[in-house]
């Protein structure tokens, strides 16, 4: 072998690698674009189509789907209107997630705080008690719940033992309920994140900012609040998301007068009978998820700078 | 050490730690977690008919569930489906793992790890559709309208739930114990199965039991693609609260929330370990 | 780099024989190279010894012989046979990994056993050699312990029973006592020497303490900057470093600027710029002409009363102590510092306060002219 000879085997063994590397992700990849990903791309094309009578699609290219996510055409005239049942069912969705991240961020991060100042040893139990809940049939949590908002739940038993009230206040099937509902499904989300951001803060800096006569508020303000904030992000996110999509706890707590997203998607393929609307509401919902992850993305890089 | 009565005199010392208000607010809130839970297991053993007053401790409608010929099917179903799941779904994240760790950037590598993590990212009900119109013209052009669309879609979803754990597990293995594998004599076989997978146990068996359970506890997604007459226990507990709801259900959630809470603690203990041998 | 194995007495066996070796990693403007057209012959049964600082090579060229890296050029050779093209686990070769790399699901006798195994060798033979390592490296009582349930001195022992296990050709071993405290590290380094010994095994030994490498090898190879600057036994390249970069990495060394005024039969006569004189050694290898650099160990650094002759003059500026000797800082005349040793001893601590004027001077043979 000649000494200035480039040796082959070291691209060979790179190369062989990168094909090994595929070959083993292959099948998880062949099931996620068959029973994940994949269906997405047909979700789009029935969105461009006509509903069918009963159920199904007629092939033929339509964007009424789309027309209908906004507007609604009177049966008789053709006038065009805002469809404001849908409307006010994303309006209901947006305001009601946004409420709920920040019920939980205000829930959460005193808890989260509270976890991440115990000492080393007392935190992965402390945190088990965070992740049971978290782990729990998100069904069964909800029912938990409708069991302590029901006019003969916990919640109005207590409130009239302690002479609150008198006659028990009509909490299921309200906005309310469907709060309360989601604040509690969702707190385990916001908590996480954001004691995986606290676990990591230096509390030397908090005692330098002390040191340096910042009272407890502005010590809050100034240093802990700027330190964790990609966990406040990220928590935010986790729980803003799947609050958009929820489908399961609007359904048992809100009844049929509080739909959410969710539902409106599910009625659209069930006696709604209109796939198209529903194909095209689906999307809508993927679109404001992914920019609000495109947010995370965006924040939690930048935010990384100081972390 | 200063005498306890000395530091009591002096009162509360100042702790860098401390935020006025937290410890009261993160109780309130482990109180708030739990006192649903604690409601709805208590009255599963309600003697009474009533989820509201307490009749005394009773198994009966543990009795009655077991007895209802409906919901031994759907559990049987569920568990079926949750255990072909997290078998799939482990051993092809397995395989994932071990091929998207430890060799560093290669090309596409992004996009295999979008592809793994999107059941995460897109909300449930999305995927759910498109799994129920995608799965239904497949019901029609075949014919054939089985259990397999469930246990591909759990499949599936529970894929990067399986990847987390055996990936951090990967990620923390030193890889110079494989280098002193080979240095040793052992083939790339021998070192992949005496010291890679040995090594890589614990976080298989985590990844297995999360995908198990994220399986049993599916609702939405099960909704949409199961066939008729498919109800998963999930399905079939959404489905009897368009009537009135029943100590039956509170009994079959009971059941779920035991077998959670019991794998939950086995993959907590197991970590632990982990972290222990890790060093 | 000077052709050191051709110097030496060529009776011994080559065991190891790097040529022409090259290693970059990456491609294009992100490529960096770890090795840069290294040979070397290691002999059979010796100890010998890669230094250098950190980044150097050292470790990538013991990786490549253990077959863990694979060179851009050039080949390796066992014995005469190119092993360059061979996965590691078909080299008769083992490795002492930085941080032991035991197995954590195995037991102490199980890991020693692990290579023996996979040679598949028969069950007795394990046993007996097993039986043989541990004691070797006096583990036997831990034989049944879990490896994380053993100090970081007995994971070393037993690293270092697992990769004598299979009795390599070579034992690789990769800087593995860094993680020792000091004291553990001494007494391990006598152990590696007694194992040598008594193996018999040719141990490359990577380390960047210099130290080490002086007192454990029959031969250090100085690496800096991805090529081998020097091979030659301890004392060769301490007494006699090749160039700067060798003697300013071994050891302490005074650098003077001076310009040749005559060259003798076995020295060199040198006029340093503010016009002092001094001998130093006529270098061997090439002839020393114009402006070179005059190379003094401290210790070789003589301090006379002023006006002694043949003594350069000089002014002390500092001195610091330093326990078993004291450092002398003396400027010269012409404004060059040096520093000087002296082994303390009682009723000598008041010589040569700061500010004293005194002269200097060296032996002919132990100051050393420089190439370039």
């Amino acid at each position: 072998m000649t000494a200035d000879a480039v040796n082959p085997t070291e691209t060979a063994i790179r190369e062989r690698q990168v094909r090994r590397n595929w070959l083993l992700c292959v099948p998880a990849l062949v099931l996620l674009v068959f029973a994940a990903s994949g269906p997405l791309l047909i979700v789009l094309v029935y969105s461009f189509l006509e509903p069918g009578d009963y159920s199904g699609v007629i092939w033929k290219f339509s964007t009424e789907g789309w027309f209908q996510v906004v507007f609604s055409r009177d049966i008789f005239d053709e006038t065009i209107s805002l469809a404001d049942a849908h409307l006010s069912i994303i309006w209901r969705s947006a305001s009601l997630s946004l409420a709920t991240t920040a019920l939980t961020l205000l829930f959460g991060f005193p808890t989260a705080y509270f976890i991440a100042t115990r000492p080393e040893s007392h935190r992965a139990a402390w945190l088990f008690l965070i992740t049971i809940p978290f782990w729990t049939n998100l069904l069964i949590r909800t029912f938990a719940i409708m069991e302590v908002v029901r006019n003969e739940g916990i919640l109005n038993s207590a409130l009239k033992g302690l002479g609150v009230i008198d006659e028990p206040i009509q909490l299921l099937y309200t906005e309310t309920a469907v709060l309360i509902g989601m604040v509690y499904v969702y707190l385990p989300l916001m908590v996480l994140p954001l004691y995986a951001a606290m676990e990591r803060l230096d509390f030397r800096l908090v005692e330098a900012a002390y040191d340096l006569y910042a009272t407890r508020l502005r010590v809050l303000r100034r240093v802990i609040i700027p330190l964790v904030k990609p966990g406040i992000v990220a928590g935010s996110i986790l729980v803003f998301v799947p609050s958009l999509g929820a489908y399961v706890t609007p359904r048992v707590l809100g009844g049929g007068k509080n739909m959410m997203l969710g539902n409106l998607i599910e009625l659209q393929f069930g006696q709604g009978r209109n796939w198209p609307l529903g194909a095209a509401l689906s999307l809508t919902l993927l679109v404001i998820v992914t920019v609000a992850l495109l947010f995370y993305v965006r924040n939690v890089s930048r935010g990384s700078r100081y972390g | 050490m200063a005498e306890p009565a000395a530091q009591a005199r002096r009162g509360r010392r100042f702790s860098v730690k401390n935020l006025p208000g937290v410890t009261g607010m993160a109780m309130l809130c482990f109180v708030l977690l739990y006192a649903p839970i604690v409601t709805l297991v208590t009255y599963s053993f309600n003697a009474g008919e009533s989820i509201a007053l307490w009749e005394g401790f009773s198994w009966r409608w543990y009795a009655a569930a077991w007895e209802n010929d409906t919901v031994q099917e759907a559990a049987v179903r569920s568990f079926v489906v949750a255990l072909f799941a997290s078998a799939i779904s482990t051993t092809l994240a397995t395989m994932a793992a071990l091929g998207t760790t430890r060799t560093g950037p290669f090309p596409g590598r992004t996009a295999i790890y979008v592809l793994i993590n999107q059941p995460l990212m897109v909300p449930e009900i999305v995927t759910a559709v498109a799994l129920l119109i995608f799965f239904a013209s497949i019901k029609v052009a075949t014919g054939y309208s089985g259990l397999a669309y469930l246990i591909a879609a759990h499949s599936a979803f529970c894929v990067p739930f399986a990847y987390l754990p055996i990936r951090a597990r990967l990620e923390g293995m030193d890889p110079t114990l494989e280098l002193a594998a080979a240095d040793l004599y052992a083939s790339d076989w021998m070192a992949f199965s005496r010291v890679t997978l040995p090594l890589l146990t614990p976080g298989i068996v985590a990844g297995a039991m999360l995908a198990f359970v994220i399986s049993l506890d599916d609702v939405v997604i099960t909704e949409f693609v199961k066939s008729a007459g498919q109800d998963t226990l999930p399905t079939y507990m959404l489905g009897q609260l368009r009537r009135a709801i029943s100590p039956e259900v509170n009994a079959i959630s009971t059941a779920l929330l035991a077998i959670t809470v019991v794998l939950l603690t086995a993959f907590f203990l197991l970590s632990r370990k982990r972290r222990v041998d890790g060093e | 780099m000077s052709e050191a194995a051709t110097v030496d007495t060529a009776n011994t066996t080559t065991a190891v024989d790097i040529r022409g070796v090259s290693k970059i990693f990456g491609a294009g403007s992100d490529a960096f190279t770890a090795l840069d057209d290294v040979s070397v012959a290691i002999r059979e049964n010796e100890f010998f010894t890669l230094l250098g600082p950190s980044g150097c090579g050292k470790t990538t060229l013991l990786r490549l012989i253990a077959g863990f890296e694979h060179a851009t050029r050039g080949t390796v050779l066992l014995y005469g046979e190119d092993i360059s093209d061979q996965p590691p686990y078909e080299r008769p070769v083992n490795t002492v990994f930085q941080s032991y790399a035991l197995f954590p699901h195995l037991t102490v006798a199980q890991n020693v056993s692990f290579g023996l195994e996979m040679l598949g060798r028969e069950k007795s033979e394990i046993r007996e050699a097993v039986d043989r390592m541990l004691k070797l490296v006096r583990m036997e009582p831990m034989r049944n312990r879990r490896t994380e349930q053993i100090s970081g001195g007995q994971q070393q022992r037993v690293a270092l029973a697992r990769a004598l296990a299979p009795r390599p050709k070579v034992l690789l071993l990769d800087e593995p006592l860094s993680a020792l405290d000091l004291k553990l590290r001494k007494e391990m380094q006598g152990e590696l020497k007694r194992l040598q010994h008594e193996t018999g095994i040719t141990f490359i030994f990577v380390t960047h303490d210099q130290e080490e490498a002086l007192t454990m090898s029959d031969r250090v190879a100085v690496m800096n900057e991805g090529r081998i600057l020097q091979v030659g036994s301890p004392r060769e390249i301490y007494d006699r470093p090749g160039d700067r970069f060798v003697a300013s990495f071994i050891g302490e060394m005074n650098f003077l600027v001076s310009k040749i005024e005559s060259v003798e039969s076995d020295r060199v006569r040198v006029v340093f710029p503010g016009g002092a004189a001094a001998f130093a050694e006529r270098p061997k290898d090439f002839e020393p002409a114009g402006e070179v650099t005059l190379a003094v160990r401290p210790e070789y650094v003589r301090i006379e009363n002023a006006g002694t002759p043949d003594t350069l003059p000089a002014t002390v500026t500092e001195k610091v102590y330093f326990g078993t000797d004291t450092h002398y800082h003396l400027r010269l005349h012409d404004g060059a510092e040096l520093v000087s040793r002296l082994q303390n001893a009682r009723g000598r601590e008041d010589t040569h306060p700061v500010g004293d004027r005194v002269g200097v001077r060296w032996a002919t043979g132990s100051a050393q002219i420089l190439k370039g």
